[in-house]
């Protein structure tokens, strides 16, 4: 089973909400910069991987109830962003990784925890 | 609003104000949430009226959503008084949009909100007058299948 822990070490990723549960499983994945799209198809539960950094990432999130938002290619949403995750309980990882990297390294781990 | 409506609500949404963009629809969901509906339904109901809510704040100059929910039922109408929509055929297209380029780098725009709003819904009108606003009616039931 891949936890947001073992993820977040797949992905050399840093934790921007601090004190957040990371043993929860992580089997859904949408990748996007979309968020049309995310409020389109994505499935409550899922890990949202997304380049974008704006305040509305989070409040899409909160609304379709993702288990947490991996933000790639080293950017950084600003203070009051990562407060409004804390605030709903959404955990935000950071990444220096490229959307293309971090989707085929998260691939690789949840497939190895699933053997 | 018919006599066995349980609850209702009027929620302003003001036009242009990204700024307060999802908390309408935040507080519906959890309103929704705490009425005891079942997760899919909150889903449906906070997704649809998340994307109505954008296209108030993107399009339109003011505007609301009146929430309410009957024993089988909740309703969501939507009403804004802007542009209107001049070819709603086109506007339900996947894929149509006239979202300037601020709002694509926001993550909107992809011109795919009426279409899932639809998709969501277990009934769907929309009429819209040009030059005075556009108007959504959303049902969702709240027991048994989709029809
Ligand atoms: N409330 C509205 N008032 C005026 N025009 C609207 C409204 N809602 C939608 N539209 C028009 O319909 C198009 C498609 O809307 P939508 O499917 O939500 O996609 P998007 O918002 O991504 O463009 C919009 O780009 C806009 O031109
Ligand atoms: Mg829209």
């Amino acid at each position: 089973m891949l936890t947001l822990k073992g993820m977040m070490t797949a992905l050399d990723g840093e934790l921007l909400t601090p004190e957040m549960n990371l043993e929860t499983e992580c089997a859904k994945f949408f990748a996007s910069d979309l968020m049309s799209d995310v409020l389109a198809f994505i499935q409550p539960g899922s890990i949202l991987m997304t380049g974008l950094v704006n305040t509305h990432v989070v409040r899409t999130a909160r609304l379709v109830e993702v288990a947490a938002i991996v933000i790639v290619q080293g950017k950084r949403p600003e203070r009051k962003v990562i407060d409004e995750a804390r605030e709903h309980n959404v955990p935000i990882i950071a990444t220096g990784c490229s959307m293309f990297e971090a989707c085929s390294r998260v691939s690789g781990s949840f497939l190895k925890g699933r053997r | 609003m018919t006599k066995d409506t349980v609850f209702r609500q009027e929620f302003p949404v003001k036009g242009g104000d990204f700024s307060r963009a999802g908390e309408v629809s935040w507080e519906i969901k959890n309103l929704l949430k705490e009425l005891g509906l079942s997760t899919p339904v909150v889903l449906r109901a906070a997704i649809a009226s998340y994307e109505a809510e954008l296209n108030i704040i993107m399009y339109a100059w003011e505007g609301r959503l009146v929430l309410s929910v009957t024993p089988g039922r909740v309703h969501v109408v939507v009403e804004d008084s802007g542009p209107g929509i001049e070819d709603i055929e086109l506007a339900m297209t996947e894929g149509y949009s006239t979202a300037t380029l601020e709002m694509r780098e926001l993550g909107f725009g992809a011109g795919m909100g009426l279409a899932n709003i639809k998709k969501n819904t277990d009934a769907f009108l929309i009429t819209s007058e040009v030059g005075r606003g556009t108007r959504l009616e959303l049902t969702f039931l709240t027991n048994g299948q989709r029809p």
